[in-house]
C-alpha cells in the first residue's frame, strides 16, 4: 500500500475514534459542559492539558524552527514548558479551589468589578480567537497536502469533527477526546525520532542520541557544529544573537503560558486542589515528551540535511526531494547553473566573499520550509508508508486538540461571563447550557470560516496570544492570590496599563512603521509581553496602595483559596 | 483554622515557592541563558553544558520541580490539617 491509502485510513481510524469518544462522553449539566464536572482524574487531565497546549505549530514547526535557529531554538522550548512551573506552583491549586468556571470569573469576582470580568472576557475571546484561526487553518495544510483534498474543504471535514464532540460533549467530550488525541500525537511524533536516532547514532533515545557520536566516531552536534560553520552559518550549539531578547522572549512564553485561559481552565476539572497541583506535573511529563525529542529531531533533520544536499548533483538526490519540492516545501534554484545545490549563508559577507565567491557560488539555492522537517522525518529515514500516515494524523490530532480548548473558552466567556454573570443573571441552568452549545456552535463555524480567509493579525498568534497573556491576566491572578491588598482600582488599572503598552508595541512593530533597530533594549514584539508584564505590576501595585482596601469579603475569599479542605465541585458553590 | 495557623502555614507555602522558583531561574534563564556561553566550554559527553541546559536539562528540572512541591505542600497540608479529606 502506499503512503497515501495509509494516510486514509489511519486519519479515518483516529477520527472514527474521537467520535466513539464524543458519544460516550456527552455534557448533561453546566457542570460537566465546562469542567467536565470536576472529575477527571489527574493523570487523564495531564494528558489532555499536554494535547490542549500542543498545537499544529509544537507538533509541526517547531523541530523545523530550532533546526535553523540552533541554540537560540532554546526560548521555544523554554518559554512553552517554564510556565507549568509557574502555573503549578502559582495559580492551579489556588484558581481550584477558587471553584469557578473561568478565568473571567475569577478577575470579576476577586476585584468585585464587571470592568475587570468584561476587560478579562475581551482578552479571552482575542487570545483564543487568533489562536484558534491558526489551528484551522493548519487542519486545511495537513489535508490539502497529504491526501490531496483541497484545503478548504479540508477545513471543513475538521470543523464538523470538532463540531460534533464539542458541542455534543463540551469539556467533557473535549477532555476525552484529548486524551486519545495526546495518545496519537506522541506516538507519530515518537516513533519516526526512535527510527531516525538508531540510524544516525545507534541510539534509541533522541534525547541521548543527541549527545551520542556518529559512525566515524564524532559527537553528533560537533560535526554539526562543523557542517554549520563551513557554510558560513553560526555555529549550531552557540548563542550568537542578543541574549536579551532570548530572555525576554522566553520569559513572555512561560508567563504567557501560564496566563492563556485555555491553559488555565484544564485545572478547574480535577476533583481536588491537590490533584490541580499534581496534574500541572503529570501535564508537563507528557509536554517534554515531545520537547525534549523536539531538538534532537532538529539536529539529525539539519545534519541529514546538510549531508544529503550541500553540494551534490540535483539528478543524483533522493526520490525524497523531488517530492518535497512539488509541495513547495522545499525550493532549488539554481542560480549559478552547475547542476549542483549550493546551501549556504549567503547573508554572511566574510562569507560570501572569501570562500563562496572564488568556487563560483552566486547565492543560497536551496530554501526549506520549517513544517518539512517533521514531515519528511519518515521519507528521509526511509519508513515504510504507515509511518507517514501516523504523522498526519498526529499533526492532525494537534491541531484538533487545541482548537477544541480554545473553542470552549470562547463558548464559556459568551454563554458564563457574558450572559449568565451580567446580561441575564435569571438565566436557568438548562438555558445557559443551550446557550453554550449555541456558542461554541457559532464559534466553530466562524473559527473554519476565518480559518480559510484569515484576517491579516492572526499570523502574528505567538506576539499576541503570549503576549496579551502575559501582560494582562498573569499579574491580576497572582497579585489575586498572594496579595490581600490588591484592590478593584490596582488590578484594572494595571491590566489596562499592560494591555495598551504591549498591543500598542506590537501593532507598531508588526503592522506599522517600526523598524527592528528601534526595539526597545532590542526587545522583539513576541518578548515584550515581559515588560508588559513588569509595569502592570508596578501600575496595580502604586495604584493600589493609593486606593482603600478591598471589601472584607474579597479579603476572606483570598483567605479561604489559601488553604486546600473545603474545596467543592467547580461551581457547586 | 486560626488566624496564627494561616499565617505560618501560608509562610512556609511561600518560602517553598521562593526555593523552588530560585531553582527554577536558575536552571532555564542562569544556565541556559544568561551564562551559557560560560558553560559552554565545559562538555560532557557530547554536549556542551549550557546548550544542554538551554535544550534539554532545563525541562527536566522543572518536572522535578513541580513534583517536588506537590510532595511538600501534601505534607504542608496535613501537619497544618488543612488537606483534603
Amino acid at each position: 500500500m502506499d503512503a497515501q491509502t495509509w494516510t486514509f485510513i489511519i486519519v479515518g481510524i483516529t477520527f472514527a475514534l474521537y467520535i466513539g469518544v464524543a458519544v460516550w462522553s456527552r455534557a448533561g449539566s453546566t457542570a460537566e459542559f465546562y469542567v467536565a464536572g470536576g472529575g477527571v482524574p489527574p493523570v487523564l487531565n495531564g494528558m489532555a492539558t499536554a494535547a490542549d497546549w500542543m498545537s499544529a505549530a509544537s507538533f509541526l514547526s517547531m523541530a523545523g524552527l530550532i533546526a535553523f535557529m540552533g541554540y537560540q531554538g532554546a526560548q521555544y522550548l523554554l518559554g512553552w514548558t517554564g510556565g507549568y512551573v509557574l502555573l503549578a506552583l502559582l495559580l492551579a491549586p489556588y484558581l481550584r479551589k477558587f471553584g469557578k468556571f473561568t478565568v473571567p470569573d475569577f478577575i470579576g469576582e476577586r476585584y468585585y468589578s464587571q470592568t475587570a470580568r468584561i476587560t478579562a472576557v475581551i482578552c479571552a475571546l482575542f487570545i483564543s480567537f487568533t489562536y484558534v484561526v491558526g489551528q484551522m487553518k493548519g487542519v486545511g495544510v495537513a489535508f490539502s497536502r497529504f491526501l490531496e483534498i483541497p484545503f478548504e474543504t479540508g477545513v471543513i471535514i475538521g470543523v464538523g469533527i470538532v463540531f460534533f464532540y464539542a458541542v455534543l460533549g463540551g469539556m467533557k467530550g473535549i477532555t476525552y477526546t484529548q486524551v486519545a488525541q495526546y495518545c496519537v500525537l506522541i506516538f507519530a511524533y515518537l516513533v519516526p525520532a526512535i527510527f531516525i536516532s538508531i540510524l544516525m547514532v545507534g541510539n534509541p533515545i533522541p534525547q541521548i542520541g543527541l549527545g551520542g557520536t556518529l559512525e566515524d566516531g564524532t559527537y553528533l552536534l560537533t560535526k554539526l557544529d562543523q557542517l554549520c560553520t563551513d557554510l558560513g552559518f553560526a555555529e549550531y550549539t552557540s548563542s550568537h544573537k542578543g541574549l536579551v531578547d532570548l530572555f525576554f522572549v522566553s520569559a513572555a512564553l512561560m508567563l504567557g503560558t501560564a496566563g492563556l485561559p485555555h491553559v488555565i481552565v484544564r485545572f478547574f476539572t480535577v476533583p481536588r486542589v491537590k490533584d490541580a497541583r499534581k496534574s500541572a506535573g503529570w501535564a508537563l511529563i507528557f509536554i517534554a515528551l515531545l520537547y525534549t525529542t523536539a531538538p534532537a529531531i532538529a539536529v539529525f533533520a539539519r545534519t541529514n540535511l546538510i549531508n544529503t544536499v550541500s553540494d551534490k548533483e540535483y539528478a543524483t538526490l533522493p526520490v525524497w526531494f523531488a517530492n518535497w519540492e512539488k509541495t513547495g516545501l522545499l525550493k532549488f534554484e539554481d542560480k549559478n547553473g552547475d547542476g549542483r545545490v549550493q546551501y549556504y549563508n549567503d547573508q554572511n559577507e566574510a562569507f560570501s566573499n572569501e570562500v563562496a565567491a572564488p568556487k563560483g557560488w552566486q547565492g543560497n539555492e536551496l530554501t526549506v520550509d520549517n513544517d518539512i522537517m517533521v514531515l519528511a522525518n519518515p521519507e528521509i529515514a526511509n519508513l515504510p508508508g504507515w509511518v507517514v500516515g501516523l504523522v498526519v494524523a498526529g499533526g492532525l490530532a494537534a491541531a484538533l486538540s487545541t482548537a477544541a480548548g480554545l473553542l470552549l473558552v470562547i463558548s464559556s466567556s459568551i454563554s458564563h461571563d457574558l450572559l449568565k454573570k451580567n446580561l441575564m443573571p435569571q438565566i436557568s441552568e438548562k438555558a445557559e447550557l443551550r446557550a453554550a452549545r449555541i456558542a461554541i456552535a457559532v464559534a466553530v463555524v466562524g473559527a473554519g470560516y476565518f480559518g480559510i480567509n484569515p484576517p491579516g493579525f492572526v499570523a502574528q498568534v505567538v506576539a499576541w496570544a503570549f503576549g496579551l497573556a502575559a501582560a494582562s491576566f498573569f499579574p491580576a491572578i497572582v497579585m489575586g492570590i498572594f496579595s490581600k491588598r490588591m484592590n478593584m482600582q490596582g488590578a484594572v488599572s494595571g491590566m489596562l496599563v499592560g494591555l495598551l503598552f504591549t498591543g500598542a508595541y506590537i501593532i507598531y512593530f508588526k503592522y506599522g512603521a517600526g523598524d527592528p533597530e528601534e526595539y526597545l533594549f532590542g526587545i522583539s514584539p513576541e518578548g515584550i509581553g515581559t515588560l508588559g508584564m513588569l509595569i502592570n505590576f508596578a501600575v496595580a501595585l502604586t495604584v493600589s496602595y493609593l486606593t482603600p482596601p478591598p471589601p472584607t469579603a474579597v479579603q476572606e475569599l483570598v483567605e479561604s483559596i489559601r488553604i486546600p479542605r473545603g474545596s467543592g465541585i467547580a461551581g457547586s458553590h | 483554622m486560626s488566624t496564627t495557623d494561616l499565617k505560618a502555614y501560608w509562610r512556609k507555602n511561600v518560602r517553598y515557592l521562593i526555593i523552588l522558583l530560585t531553582i527554577w531561574f536558575l536552571v532555564s534563564y542562569g544556565a541556559g541563558i544568561l551564562f551559557v556561553d560560560m558553560l559552554n566550554k565545559i562538555t560532557i559527553g557530547g554536549f556542551k553544558l549550557g546548550f544542554w541546559f538551554a535544550q534539554q536539562g532545563a525541562i527536566y528540572v522543572f518536572v522535578i520541580l513541580i513534583f517536588v512541591y506537590v510532595n511538600w505542600m501534601n505534607k504542608l497540608d496535613r501537619e497544618f490539617d488543612v488537606d483534603e479529606k
